[in-house]
């Protein structure tokens, strides 16, 4: 029979030594772990940049990615997103009893492939394992440091009228491709999740300009969520061309096929800068080097009017309202 | 061919509005029935393209905002009763019925699954052969057929645990209810498209031949409508009234002979109740006695409580085209997407909502 | 209301296809459109096929809005 987690292996006993020294440590072995004591210990200096998140995507594996990769994603972007060049992860799993061995280190092996890739250490961490149906199958919770290099101030009040909002890559795979897999709605398609980790291209961007006045990911909430964030608390407006957002036409497809806008459909490796006009092109110009950023566009710019909103103009050439998502989105007939 | 991308050209557009903008010289107010019409003019912003002398307005095509409170109580009643799985489309999770939403009963512990299709609520039939599956039969022509096969292939397929609340609803009845009622004077109608793909655009002709109203069957691309607009304008200006299709690569004059003979095979007319509009007659679906083994009516006790209506909404004046959401005192206010009142602020396609979210009245 | 959508029927089987739209794939019943093929487009409403698509009605209204939008560029 296959091997499953069991409750004992929360515990704290023997079973769950075993599980974090011959699943966890051993996977993602790093002088900080390996020493196995009550916190990581290290020296960091500067401006730090600090965040958490917590991951319950469901299915756990989709086309792209999984919760492991996930996880640690989500939390280097969070750092990246504030010009901080990410360093540290913890990672503490929440298992649900009978959650089969193998797909644990299946995830666990994808944490650390994506930390490889993101050049980050999982320093710290934490299993418990809770009762069938008290949890569905796992849930991830991953915090991270990171250190803002000098000169670097960004921050989602800074948008100043006139600068450039810069999208970095096609909207809308990592929530079609999980939506796809989700029971009463499946369908089939080659696309995958867009999930990286966006570190190095946000080193790359800042390397062409120091002067980036916002960052940030479409994650839940889509492309339409996050600049309605920026609007708001940069008060001011953001005026975006509906012609110039990208879209992969299998994102178009679901969407005509659930009645979902693309504007509203989570990213996970994706981001949006606001940039000074004569620094646009440069930053530009690095973005599409890195191999998340090679999609990279200039999609509106920042207006002072009206104050908080997101303006579209329309492929008629009308101009509309673009609002935060509200609720779920939900397959609709009408 | 795709039959998208090619609907949404910018330079036929801008054609189809120079000329509307050139033909157009009579005041003209034009009712777009269909909800999904509305959301296609809000997304797009055709009303700020076409010219001073065309007023649109919306009309009741949206068919949550049509189910009366009455019959969502009922649904959600049936939510509640221990041991049912209600299927639905994800339209109706949020709409407020007297006291409570399929959304608070889900939370309360129901059993509520959000379904794409009929052929999934099915599915969940036969997976819990245990439990009742009542697939919540919301929609118009458009829909009533999907649902009229769904519960022939249950039979088919010898699904004992499957049934249907019908809260079908007819839209010709209605529109002729509204004209009657004459409290909004139409010089033209777009009527739906994917209703009409079932019921053809025969249905329509009363409208023109009695009434004296121009009608034009359109699609939801943004040329669908430009075009319907236009070809109402032309019957507008050379004084006709008849019907004409925008949308002939979807709807043929006689519709969809074999889903309307699987619908009469299953349904049977009835009265149905609307918001805003009251009664009407012979403008819903029931089961027909046959197939009572699949009526939810027929087979559970529902006992829905009395029925409150959300003080100060006038979800119903706006969906008989009399008021406007900007008319209503709780409009971005007490009534927002996030906590409706009404059902037009909650469905995606209800005119409050569209009116919200994308902002009607923005200048450039 | 009642969104529905043009895919391409790619293959069928007893009452239900494989159908397409922008790489995206699902099963649809064709049990309101008996007499699809492979290789037309349908409209498809909550997973159901309603109608098959005019390929010919579609490429004349198009013709027919060509010629709208020439004659009042030259106009």
């Amino acid at each position: 029979m296959e091997d499953k987690i069991l409750l004992a292996h929360g515990s704290g006993g023997k079973l769950a030594h075993d599980l974090v020294e011959k699943s966890f440590v051993k996977t993602l072995a790093n002088p900080l772990l390996d020493k196995l004591d009550d916190s990581a210990v290290f020296e960091l200096s500067g401006r730090l940049a600090f965040t958490t998140d917590s991951y319950v995507v469901s299915p756990i594996f989709f086309p792209g990615g999984d919760i492991g990769r996930l996880a640690v994603c989500g939390t280097v972007n969070d750092l990246a997103m504030s010009g901080a060049k990410p360093l540290y992860l913890s990672l503490a799993f929440i298992i649900e009893e009978g959650l089969p061995l193998s797909e644990l280190e299946k995830i666990v092996n994808s944490v650390q492939r994506a930390a490889g890739e993101a050049g980050v250490k999982i320093v710290t961490g934490d299993t418990k394992v809770v009762p069938r149906g008290s949890a569905d199958k796992l849930f991830i919770n991953t915090a991270g440091v990171g250190v803002i290099p000098d000169g670097v101030d960004i921050s989602g009040d800074k948008a100043g009228v006139g600068d450039k909002v810069i999208l970095s890559g096609a909207i809308g795979d990592h929530g079609i491709a999980v939506m796809s897999q989700r029971e009463g709605i499946s369908f089939d398609t080659e696309l995958e999740s867009d999930c990286a980790p966006l570190g190095g291209l946000v080193a790359d961007m800042l390397n062409a300009s120091r002067n980036i006045n916002c960052l940030r990911d479409p994650t839940r909430g889509g492309l339409a969520t996050t600049l309605n964030e920026l609007a708001s608390q940069s008060k001011v407006s953001i005026r975006i061309e509906e012609k110039a957002i990208p879209v992969r036409e299998a994102v178009l497809g679901a969407c005509e096929m659930l009645g979902f806008d693309p504007l509203y459909v989570a990213n996970e490796g994706r981001l949006v800068a606001i940039v000074p006009p004569e620094d646009a092109d440069k930053v530009l110009k690095a973005m599409k080097k890195n191999k998340y950023g090679k999609d990279a566009v200039i999609i509106g710019e920042v207006a002072a009017k009206p104050p908080g909103r997101v303006v579209m103009k329309t492929v008629l050439g009308a101009h509309r309202i673009v609002d935060m998502l509200v609720g779920d989105l939900l397959p609709r007939i009408c | 061919m795709k039959y998208i991308s090619e609907f949404r050209r910018s330079e036929l557009a801008e054609g189809l509005i120079s000329h509307i903008q050139h033909s157009s010289k009579t005041p003209a107010r034009f009712m777009e029935f269909c909800g999904g019409h509305t959301v296609t003019i809000f997304r797009y912003g055709i009303r700020q393209v076409l010219p001073e002398t065309i007023e649109m307005v919306s009309g009741p095509g949206c068919p949550i905002c049509v189910t009366a409170n009455a019959d969502l109580d009922k649904a959600i009643a049936l939510a509640q009763i221990p041991g049912v799985i209600i299927a639905t489309f994800g339209d109706m999770l949020k709409v407020p019925g007297s006291r409570s939403s399929l959304e608070k009963a889900k939370a309360e512990g129901a059993e509520v699954y959000t379904v794409y299709s009929t052929m999934d609520a099915l599915k969940a039939a036969a997976d819990n052969p245990d439990k009742p599956v009542v697939f919540l039969g919301i929609g118009f022509e458009t829909t009533a057929p999907t649902v009229a096969a769904s519960i022939l292939q249950a039979g088919e397929q010898g699904i004992k645990n499957y049934y249907v609340l019908s809260l079908h609803k007819l839209c010709p009845p209605v529109i002729r209810a509204l004209l009657d009622a004459g409290e909004v004077e139409l010089q033209g109608l777009v009527c739906p498209g994917h209703v009409s793909t079932i019921i053809g655009s025969h249905p329509w002709e009363f409208i023109a031949n009695e009434y004296g109203i121009p009608c034009v069957v359109s699609g939801f691309e943004p040329l669908d409508i430009l075009q319907c607009v236009d070809m109402l304008v032309g019957q507008v200006e050379k004084g006709q009234s008849k019907v004409e299709i925008a949308y002939r690569r979807g709807v043929r004059p006689e519709g969809n002979r074999q889903a309307l003979k699987l619908m009469e095979q299953v349904f049977e007319p009835a009265p149905a109740r609307w918001r805003g509009i009251g009664e009407v007659a012979d403008s819903g679906l029931k089961l027909r006695d046959k197939y009572k083994s699949f009526d939810a009516e027929a087979n559970f006790t529902i006992e829905p409580g009395p029925v409150v209506e959300p003080a100060g909404c006038i979800c119903g004046e706006i969906l008989r085209g009399v008021k406007t959401p900007a008319d209503c005192p709780l409009f971005g206010k007490t009534c927002l997407p996030e906590s409706p009142v009404g059902p037009c602020m909650v469905s995606t396609e209800g005119s409050c909502s569209a009116y919200y979210l994308y902002g009607e009245g923005l200048g450039g | 209301m009642c969104l529905a959508i043009p895919v391409l029927i790619k293959s069928i089987e007893d009452k239900e296809a494989e159908a397409e739209i922008g790489g995206i794939t699902r099963r649809i019943s064709l049990w309101l459109t008996p007499e699809a093929k492979v290789g037309d487009y349908v409209l498809v409403h909550t997973g159901y096929a309603i109608n098959i698509l005019d390929q010919g009605q579609a490429e004349e209204t198009l013709a027919l809005l060509r010629e709208i939008a020439e004659a009042e560029e030259a106009g």
